[in-house]
């Protein structure tokens, strides 16, 4: 008996392709990236080990810092050789890239593994077409003709869902928004190709309704191309949405890798509960009329305290703190010689709203709705043209400078980036002071003691006042703003995006610290954000913005348990949910893009009528254009 | 895009009125006059004077003088020569060509020489290279170009005698040779500073450039090495350049005046400082307006250019 030479090869191939279908398309074992600061070789990403199957979508999910962004860069070998060293096994269908000589890892890259990054706006080189870019990886890596890569180019952009392909081949970036633009680097990912496409936040910076309309698109490819996927998040929603298996990262390890489902259902790792304690559940806070606080989980032991419901802190008796009736404020937009008006930006357009003492009023919408204008307006930080704002009855923007200046006490804000508000060169103490002196309410000795007990009211400790802001975290820092906003005893905070910026778990704790705040001080927040889970955990009343008009307002409870305005629809349906069981129950992402608020310079606004759904929820009547 | 240039060229305009009435001023507000070395001499009587200045206008009051000017300026007629009659526009005509060869030159040595040490800087960040060409560029800067200029005449012209020590040709010859044999000198003493320019603008464009998401992209899509440099990043860093050459023309010019001068170099720069000297109105209001218009024209290029090729700022 013998078996043909040529007989066992077959076997042995059989049993190869055999082997090839089950093994991992990435798997990546101990690797540990470190990097050189001050002559010493840190570790940022420390013995961490997954795999990514054939077709699966891995996510890596972690808040900043936690070492997951190094890691993609060190499985497609982009750390700058000079400060980074990367240790461990890489291993891409069979072979270790960390081995590889750099010309043959140039294969590897945009060929068969490829990378969509978080910045789409920055992502993409402003000065080539875009056309160019993406048949720039065909020509290299398929030795494509620059005709047959052209035709694959408009092929890829029409894959991708952007609208009259052919067309835009030969177009620079910038006439691309930004949703477009991750769209453009999708097809070039896609290009050639790849086994594994390593996602690094891709939806991050994206509005929510285009962060629903990518994430649909990349589970269609996903499909149609059977590639792997690995996705880089710090957003649970979004973990929940697509991702088959998880890895949870802290402090530059891998606390938790397991399926998705398991890992939100019953969570192992302290720290994984922690995080998924402090996601915000849009859904949630159904038949909680009150603002509520996070849990805290504590990262170590896993032990979470009882979240509270806030007390009523909304004085009801007393006439509103803030009245603000037909607010516009429009910019106009000029060119030419003598700067003639070409168009204006109607930021905000005829809005009417009040907030109580007590309260907290929710402004959210998508990019370029007007919500920031709206609390700079009210501020009269930007020059409304039209409308009054009163506060406790007395009409801020008939003010004089000093009366402003006066009245300004009583109306602080905060901003979203807490590491721009702040002044470097100023201690931490200064910087709250600064208001005190700038009143002159405060002599020295009294403005110590006074940012003392700021700094102890808003969880930091009185020594900190002489460090500066480069020592203190995203989220110390935000508390900082905070105190330094209160230091003047208002009685309305702004709070302008103020805990966007900032971690899942560090936001949790700024809410929380607001909600605090606010049941001891009796504020009352105009809270801007475009984080409708945030919005739901601690308002009492929601405005929702479109184009600079508010298409639906009233209590929380209400609007969002029962949504009228088309668009407030979409909007909710388009946040993820953080449940991996209620997956896909609800998609149906348009291809729409976010319209512009520029119009023409004779455009007169159409005259609204508004709805009253349930008492104080008021919605606005929509046209034709709702329709579709 | 036409509207743009219609409106830049208004502001150049407005720009060049303003430029001439200052020029204009400060000129006549200057001691002494066109006719003040003749006044010591004993053949010119009081009435002589009187008549010259009479006969060259300069008796009538200052607005009128420079009205009159201007009119004459923006129909063409520039004036003629206090010195030897010439008229103002073929003075300047013939002492042109030696000034633009001399910028011109200068300008690529400086361009092709400080983008090179510029990009090798900022790929090698803190090298010895690096910072050999940061010292250089500080000690360039520094060095003033009348003495530089005198430095390379005493070493290479009286000490090594390699190079002319001054002119643009030598009379009698004037070959491309030796033409370009005493362009060396000059040229150099004028692209000292330039190329120190450009190399610090080049070396913090490149490096602005390189750490952008895009080069990033571009090396994540597997592009070889030395297209990314020459592709995606230079093409990008090369963008600002076109402003920093706009803005290096004035004083590219303001050089060539003293290049020119230590050099004995027959351009415009020596002209102006002669006719200075002289108070030769016309010629020195001739010039001033025809730098003036060139800066302008310069700087309006540089911002077209730069439209043209950076796409995010064609107007439209």
């Amino acid at each position: 008996m013998s078996i043909g030479a040529s007989g066992s090869e077959q076997v042995v191939a059989g049993a190869r392709r055999l082997a090839e279908a089950h093994a991992p398309v990435l798997s990546v074992a101990g690797l540990t990236t470190s990097f050189m600061r001050e002559r010493q070789w840190i570790p940022v990403v420390r013995n961490v080990s997954f795999d990514v199957a054939a077709r699966e979508t891995v996510a890596i999910v972690g808040e900043s810092g936690s070492g997951k962004s190094v890691t993609a860069l060190s499985i497609m070998r982009l750390i700058p050789q000079e400060s980074g060293r990367i240790e461990g096994r890489v291993t891409l269908a069979g072979r270790d890239l960390l081995t590889l000589p750099e010309p043959s890892m140039k294969d590897i890259r945009g060929n068969e593994v490829a990378m969509i990054f978080q910045e789409p706006m920055t992502s993409l080189n402003p000065v080539l077409t875009i056309g160019f870019q993406i048949a720039e990886a065909l020509i290299y890596h398929r030795g494509l003709s620059r005709a047959a890569a052209e035709a694959e180019t408009v092929r890829l952009l029409d894959r991708v869902r952007i609208p009259a392909a052919r067309s835009r081949f030969h177009e620079h970036p910038h006439r691309f928004s930004g949703g477009m633009r991750q769209r453009v680097m999708i097809a070039m990912a896609l290009a050639c190709k790849p086994k594994l496409l390593i996602a690094d936040e891709p939806t991050t910076a994206l509005d929510v309704t285009i962060q629903a309309q990518i994430l649909m698109l990349l589970k269609e490819l996903q499909e149609e191309e059977g590639m792997s996927i690995l996705f880089i998040t710090h957003d649970m929603g979004v973990v929940a949405e697509i991702a088959d298996r998880t890895v949870v990262m802290y402090g530059g390890q891998a606390v938790e890798t397991d399926a998705t489902a398991a890992i939100f259902a019953a969570p192992s790792h302290p720290y994984t509960r922690a995080l998924l304690a402090a996601v915000p559940r849009l859904g949630s806070m159904d038949g909680r009329p009150r603002p509520m606080r996070f849990p805290i989980v504590d990262k170590v032991t896993g032990t979470s305290d009882e979240p509270t419901d806030t007390p009523d802190t909304v004085s009801t008796a007393e006439r509103p703190l803030l009245e603000v009736s037909n607010l516009t404020t429009r910019f106009p937009i000029r060119s030419g010689l003598f700067g003639k008006v070409s168009g204006r930006v109607h930021a905000v357009e005829n809005i009417s709203f009040t907030l109580r003492a007590g309260e907290t009023l929710a402004l959210v919408g998508e990019s370029g709705c007007g919500k920031s204008t709206t609390g700079r307006s009210i501020l009269k930080l930007v020059a409304p043209d039209r409308g009054t704002v009163l506060l406790d009855g007395r009409d801020v923007l008939g003010m004089d400078d000093r009366t402003l200046r006066d009245c300004r006490k009583q109306m602080q804000i905060v901003f979203q980036d807490p590491f721009a508000s702040l002044n470097p060169r100023m201690s931490v103490g200064a910087a709250i002071a600064a208001p005190l002196h700038a009143n002159g309410l405060a002599s020295a000795s009294q403005a110590r003691d006074k940012v003392a007990d700021l700094l102890v009211r808003v969880g930091l400790t009185a020594d900190m006042a002489a460090r500066f802001p480069h020592e203190f975290s995203g989220g110390q820092r935000q508390r900082i703003c905070i105190a330094r906003a209160l230091a003047l005893g208002p009685r309305l905070i702004v709070a302008d995006e103020a805990v966007s910026a900032l971690d899942v778990s560090v936001k949790a704790q700024v809410v929380n610290l607001m909600l605090d705040l606010q049941a001891s001080m009796g504020l009352a927040y105009l809270f801007i954000s475009h984080d409708i889970a945030v919005v739901e955990r601690m308002s009492h009343r929601v405005a929702v913005m479109y184009l600079g008009e508010i298409v639906e307002i009233g209590p929380r409870a209400s609007v969002f348990s029962n949504p009228q305005h088309p668009y407030t629809k979409k909007l909710m349906a388009a946040v993820p949910v953080p449940d991996p069981a209620r997956r896909g129950a609800r998609r149906q992402a348009s291809n729409d893009e976010i319209r512009s608020p520029v119009r023409a310079p004779d455009y007169q606004p159409p005259v609204r009528q508004y709805r009253e759904v349930t008492p104080g929820h008021v919605v606005q009547l929509w046209g034709e254009e709702w329709s579709a | 895009m036409a509207r743009y240039v219609i409106n830049r060229l208004g502001q150049a305009i407005m720009l060049l009125v303003i430029v001439s009435a200052i020029g204009f001023a400060i000129l006549h507000l200057a001691p002494g006059g066109p006719l003040s070395q003749y006044a010591a001499s004993a053949q010119m009587t009081q009435e002589d004077l009187d008549r010259v200045t009479k006969q060259l206008g300069l008796d009538r009051p200052l607005p009128i003088q420079y009205l009159d000017w201007f009119g004459r300026m923006v129909r063409g007629d520039w004036g003629r020569s206090y010195r030897d009659g010439e008229a103002v526009l073929s003075v300047i005509g013939s002492h042109l060509g030696a000034t633009l060869e001399l910028m011109a030159t200068a300008t690529i040595i400086a361009a092709l020489l400080g983008c090179w040490i510029g990009i090798l800087g900022a790929l090698r960040r803190y090298s010895l290279f690096d910072s050999l060409a940061t010292v250089g560029a500080m000690i360039a800067l520094s060095i003033p170009t009348f003495w530089f200029g005198l430095v390379m005449i005493y070493v290479f012209s009286v000490k090594l005698g390699w190079l002319p020590a001054g002119n643009r040709e030598t009379v009698g010859d004037g070959s491309l040779l030796d033409l370009l044999h005493h362009l060396i000198a000059p040229a150099l003493v004028l692209a000292l500073v330039e190329t120190a320019m450009w190399g610090r603008f080049m070396r913090s464009s490149m490096l602005e450039v390189i750490n952008q998401d895009y080069i990033r992209t571009a090396r994540a899509k597997g592009m070889p090495e030395w297209r990314i440099l020459t592709l995606h990043a230079l093409r990008n860093a090369l963008l600002p350049m076109i402003t920093v050459a706009g803005l290096q023309f004035p004083t590219v010019l303001g050089g060539a005046l003293v290049a020119e001068t230590v050099f004995t170099w027959p351009g415009m720069g020596r002209l102006f400082l002669d006719s200075i000297g002289y108070r030769d109105y016309p010629v020195v209001m001739g010039i001033l307006m025809f730098s003036a218009t060139m800066v302008l024209i310069g700087s309006l290029l540089a911002d077209i250019l730069y439209a043209v090729v950076d796409p995010r700022i064609r107007v439209g």
